[in-house]
Parts: C-alpha cells; structure tokens; sequence
C-alpha cells in the first residue's frame, strides 16, 4: 500500500514541526508520543480489508492533507457554545478549535474533590510537571496504540484536551460538561482532543463530552477519552458527537474499570459526513459493572458506525448494551459489539441488544456481535434487529386521531427514548429530545415528554 | 349517522365481506354478532380505515359523506372510535401523552381550545373513576405489559374521554371477567345519549345484557343474513350458529 505510506509520511513533518514549535511536554509523554507516531507510521490507515473497518472506508480521511486550526476569536464558538451548553453542570470546560478556550469555560467554584483542566495549561506549570501523578499515571496508558492506529496519531499530535479528576469519597450531583466545539472555517482542518477522566475509590460524577460544529469546510476530528473508573466508584459517561455535514469523526473512548465500580456509557451520534465511535471498557476488577447505551440517528448520505467491546478480565462482572439506530435516506450505519469473556471471568453475566429502524428502502445497517467467550460458567446474550416502524402501531395512532406524519415521529422518538431514558441528567435529556425533535421536523413544536 | 350498502372488503387476495348492508341512526346501539372468522373484525378495520383491506365494492356514507376516502385520522376526528379486539402496546409512549394528542388532534379539527397537561389530567380523572382506572396507569407506556383485561378497559377509557359520535367496540368483552365486564358497561352506558350511536361486535351474548341493544345483527360468512332486536341474541345465545348454516342451506334449495 505505498499510497498510504504515503498518507503517513506527511504526518512525520508535522510531527517533528510539533517537537520543535512546542517541546512543552514532559518527558514521560514526549517518549510515549514518539513511540504512537512509529505505531501510527508502521500501521497506516486501516482500508476496508481490516477486519474492524470492513464497512467504513476512511480513504478521504487518508488521503487528505489535513492540517492545524487557525486559532481566532470568531463568534461562531460563542454561539455554538449557547446551542450546546447544558444548564446545571458542575463545572464547563471549552475547547475551540482543538485548543482551550478560558473565556468560555466556567472552572470557578468546583465543588470539593473535583479538578478540571486544560491538558495545554498543566504543562504550563513552572516545574513543567503536570498538576498530580494521577495524569501520569494514565494518560496514554489506557487506550493502547497498537490497535487502533486512530488512536495512535491521536496520541502523537494531541495539544490540548481536559483532564478531569475525583478525589476519594467525591459524590458529584452534577456533570462536568467538557465541550470539543469546531468553529474555524480554514479547508481541511484536523483536530486530535484527548480527554482524561480519573476517579478515586467511592467516588461518583457524571463527564458529558460534547463533539459539535458548524464549519463550511470539510474537518476531522480525531478523539481519544481515557476513563480510569476507580474501585467502588461510579461514572457516567455521555459522548454527544454532532457535528457538520462535512465533517469526519472518529474517536475512541476506552474505560478500565476497578473492583466493583460502576461505568455507564451513553454515545449519542448524530453523525457527521463519516462518524466512527470505538467504545470499550474493560472489567478489570471483580464485580464490575457496564451498561454501554447508545443512539445514533443519521439520514442523507451520513455514515455512522460503532464499534463496542466488553473485555471481561475478571470474575462476577456483569455488562448490559443497549444500542439503537435510526436512519433515513441512504445512510449507512455500523454496530459490531464485541464480548471477551476471559478465561478467568468466571459467572460473567452479558447481555447485548441491538435494534434498528430503517425509516426509507435506501438505507442500510450491518449490525453484528462479536462473542468470544473463554470461560464456561457465564451468561450471554445478544439479538439485533432491523426493522421498519410497526404499520399496526401506526394505525393504531391514526384511528385516534393522530396524523400520519405526526404518528410516525411520535414511534420514531419512542424508540429513541428508550437510549435517551438512560441518562440520569434531566437537562441533557431534554436538551437531547430537543435536538431529536429538532431533526426529525421543523414543524414539530411539542416538547412535552412522551 | 352511518349507511354501509353491498359493502365488499378483501384483503391479502381473499374476499371477506361479500355485500353488507348496515344502517345505524344516532341515539341507536346495534349488536353484530357471528362465528368466529365470520368478518366482524374486518368491517370494524374497515370503518376505520385500515389499509390492509380493500373495499372493491359498495359504499360507506358517514354522516351522509363519503367515508371510504378519508385517511383513518380524519374518521377519528369525524367522530368515529374504534375499540380494537387487540389493543396495539407502543413503549416509550405514555397513555398521558398519547391521549391527550389524541383529544388534541381531534379537539382541533373541532375548532376547540387544546388542552395543556393539567387541564387534561383534571378531565380525565372523573372517567378514571367511573372505568376503575388507577392513576399510575397513565405515566405507563400504551398497553406496554398490561394484561388482557386492562387492555380492553383502556379502550373503553380512551373511548370516554375521546366522547366519539359512533363507537365501534370489537370484542370488548373477551378476555373481562364479569366485574371488569360490568365496570366497562357502565362506561359505555354512560356514553349513550341521543347523538350518539355504537356498534358492538361480540359473539357472546353476555354483554349485551350490560349494554343492551336496540337492534341485533348476525354476520355470517361475510354477509348480514339475519336482524332482530335483542331477542336474537337470546336465541343465538341458546342455538348456537350452527343451525343458521341449515337455514341458509334450505333458502338456498328453495329459493
Ligand atoms: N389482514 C388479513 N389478511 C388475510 N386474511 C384476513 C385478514 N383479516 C382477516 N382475514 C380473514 O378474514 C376472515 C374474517 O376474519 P375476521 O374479520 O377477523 O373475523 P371475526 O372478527 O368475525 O372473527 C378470516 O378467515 C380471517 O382469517
Ligand atoms: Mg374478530
């Protein structure tokens, strides 16, 4: 494939410009970013004969010569920040165009046990260490590079992103709200935010990450979430990914769960040009607990794909995954769930489901599990289904009344509410209803729960 | 109110009505009776609208337009409510909320105010206790998980507060034991009043001792082949259906 050694080539350039424009890491992470770049140079992009890329080709990705943002205070960040801020939150911390962005954050008055920082403002400390060993000891050590060579580049050229830490015994009411919006029109921009999210033992704190923007020009946006669920404690975890029509995403967002700790993950995607989420958590300690929940909602010519695992290392664990998809026009979506249930992972108890609403004949979804079980006394189940809105519900709605138009929104947002439902933030919820509503119709002005 | 001539219906290629003649004034109720398989339910769908049949022939005259034309919709805010023998379940969606649009969509085809969440909930909570409906009830999904029984008393609630000017109640009573039967009777009796009028598909005699009716009807392979007044229920109740096979294979040796 010399085209796409090629494609990775450039990227060496960039990288040594980095080292010299900007050799304000640590060493620890200077040698880990080093090494993500040869991980990222031998592996190049995955093409569609990759196993876990057989149905989203990333060619334009790789083929593009993508470079940095131009930074410049621009209005269009601070009226994306009031579509998408979320009222309520502990604490919001903004990034603009892939860089912190302190005049629209709102870091004052944390409540007590919680730290929120820019990753680009904690190198700038005058030891030129990072504000807390918990950073160094995860950052890059959770999401490994040689897997996924998205995860590599990002490793290699991240510049900013926020590390967000509970101390022990932390009981947060409401969520951080971390916000990755894209504002800057320059062609072929790349972003690569990387977000930290670490909680000590018998804590409990929601993290919402928001992907948005509204660009002319075609972006990308390359993301990487390390989420380090501390024993006893419990995160909940949104990715709200909603960006242009042009844009391309992929992100990572890789959890590892202590003992008995708690981790629910909602993905929310309403798609970009070409949105890929790999969502995985590792139940790494005994009774752990996973509920990975997820919508996604494409139409046009979007394609939306995730890729989930549940890596099973220890016994008792139990995981729930509940993915659905909506898609109209001639969108394609992905769902491959992957279970591990290591050979350890005794009394493993795993159930994964599946379901789809194909709106429109021209749209397809390839859904598919993924089992691999090593252990024999476990539990495990999957079903996926694809089908179109139930033509006897819809009667049903009409002969009471409610217009043909109407009833078909009203099972359309039913089904999605089912994901929606999850999350335990009353504010996000709406705002996601809204945003449902708002896609579905603009005729549509009810916005009373169903 | 509703004027059905030599109506033919079929679905999925097969003919199931085969030329049926009904006319129902306001302030009447009619009982159509018959076997099962007999095509009850599909002229209840077919009042309706539902598209899975076709009317080939006939014609159906509502409030003296045509109803064949009109989108489902249009029928129920025309006045027209179907009780299903089989009450579809939609989860994610509250009896609440579904109602109320419901109430909603009709009230303003009506030209009527819409109602906000309290208003409605004051309005409904009246029929709630004359249909023994628990108030939790109506924050759960439509008929998500609710047993046979509770189903059909949901539809007769639905049909309460809804107040249509023809009720189509198909097999209503099945799956009721006998107080449930009589609570729903009640709500149905209470709806009856000089503007209104209901149809009652059964083929069990029993409820047609709650909700009595003026006229009874016997559908029968696709055709009405016998009207009466309450009475003939009685005798179908004692005979059974088969001796109307007899009957009819005579009428035709004879005719
Ligand atoms: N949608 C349909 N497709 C094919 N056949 C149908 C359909 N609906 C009803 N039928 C057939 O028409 C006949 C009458 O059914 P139905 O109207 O349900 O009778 P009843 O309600 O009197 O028991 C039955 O033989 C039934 O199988
Ligand atoms: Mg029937």
């Amino acid at each position: 494939m010399p085209e796409v050694k090629e494609a990775t080539d450039s990227y060496f350039a960039d990288f040594m410009r980095l080292e010299r424009e900007a050799n304000h890491f640590p060493a620890w992470l200077g040698e880990l970013r080093k090494k993500a770049l040869e991980e990222f140079a031998e592996a190049g992009f995955p093409t569609t004969r990759h196993e876990a890329w057989r149905f989203t080709n990333v060619s334009r990705i790789a083929e593009t010569r993508w470079c940095a943002p131009e930074t410049s205070a621009n209005g269009a960040a601070a009226s994306l920040l009031d579509r998408h801020a979320i009222p309520g939150v502990a604490a919001r911390i903004v990034f603009v165009d892939g860089l912190f962005a302190p005049e629209l954050s709102a870091l004052e008055n944390l409540p007590e046990g919680l730290q929120v920082v820019a990753l680009r403002r904690a190198q700038q400390q005058p030891s030129g260490d990072l504000p807390g060993r918990w950073i160094e000891s995860h950052l890059a050590r959770h999401a490994a590079i040689g897997e996924n060579a998205f995860v590599a580049l990002n490793t290699a050229f991240f510049q900013d992103g926020a590390l967000i830490h509970l101390a022990p015994g932390t009981d947060l009411k409401n969520p951080v709200h971390v916000l990755y919006l894209r504002a800057s029109n320059g062609a072929h921009t790349a972003t690569h935010p990387r977000t930290l999210v670490v909680t000590g033992h018998q804590s409990r704190g929601g993290i919402i990450e928001s992907y948005v923007g509204q660009t002319d020009e075609a972006c990308f946006t390359n993301a990487v979430t390390e989420i380090a669920v501390g024993e006893d404690s419990s995160v909940e975890h949104l990715k709200l990914q909603d960006e242009a029509e042009n844009a391309f995403h992929v992100g990572t967002v890789q959890a590892v769960q202590a003992r008995s700790s708690r981790f629910l993950s909602h993905s929310v995607s309403w798609g970009a040009a070409l949105a890929r989420h790999d969502i995985n958590a590792v139940l790494a300690g005994e009774g752990a607990e996973c509920t990975l929940n997820g919508l996604f909602q494409v139409t046009g010519q979007q394609h939306v794909d995730h890729h989930t695992c549940l890596d099973h290392a220890q016994p008792h664990c139990s995981s729930r995954e509940y993915y659905r998809g909506v898609l109209d026009g001639r969108s394609t979506g992905v769902f491959n769930g992957a279970i591990l249930v290591r050979k350890d992972a005794q009394k493993t108890d795993a159930i994964q489901s599946n379901k789809n609403l194909l709106l429109s004949e021209d749209a397809v979804i390839n859904t598919k599990p993924e089992l691999q079980i090593l252990a024999d006394d476990v539990r495990c189940t999957h079903g996926a289904t694809v089908g179109q809105l139930d033509s006897e519900a819809l009667f049903y709605l009409r002969a009471r009344g409610i217009g043909l138009e109407a009833a078909r929104h009203l099972l359309i947002r039913a089904f999605a509410n089912e994901v929606i439902g999850r999350i335990s933030f009353a504010p996000a919820r709406q705002r996601l209803a809204e945003r449902l509503l708002g896609r579905l119709s603009k005729g549509w002005t009810s916005e009373d729960s169903l | 109110m509703l004027k059905i001539k030599n109506l033919h219906a079929r679905a999925a290629g097969k003919e199931i009505l085969k030329g049926v003649d009904l006319e129902v004034n306001k302030g009447e109720v009619h009982a159509i009776m018959g076997p099962n398989g007999s095509g009850k339910s599909t002229l209840a769908q077919v009042l309706a609208g539902h598209a899975v049949y076709e009317v080939t022939e006939g014609e159906i005259l509502y409030k003296g337009k045509d109803l064949i034309s009109l989108a489902p919709e249009d029928r129920a805010r025309e006045g027209i409510f179907l009780a299903f023998q089989y009450p579809m379940e939609i989860p994610g969606v509250s009896n609440m909320y579904f109602l109320r649009a419901a109430l909603n969509n009709i009230r303003k085809h009506q030209g009527v105010p819409e109602l906000d969440a309290m208003d409605f909930l004051s309005l409904v909570r009246e029929k709630m206790k004359v249909l023994d409906i628990d108030e939790a009830l109506m924050s759960r999904a439509v008929n998500e998980g609710f047993s046979g029984g509770e189903k059909k008393r949901n539809e007769i609630f639905q049909m309460a507060v809804l107040e249509p000017a023809l009720a189509i109640m198909d097999e209503t009573d099945s799956g009721l034991d006998i107080d449930a039967l009589r609570v729903v009777a009640n709500g149905v009796n209470a709806l009856r009043s000089g503007d209104r009028a209901i149809i009652v598909v059964t083929h069990y005699q029993r409820l047609l001792n709650y909700i009595v009716p003026d006229f009874v009807h016997v559908l029968y392979n696709g055709r009405m082949v016998k009207s009466g007044d309450k009475e003939l229920a009685l005798e179908l109740e004692k005979k059974g259906y088969g001796w109307l096979d007899e009957e009819l294979q005579e009428n035709r040796l004879y005719a």
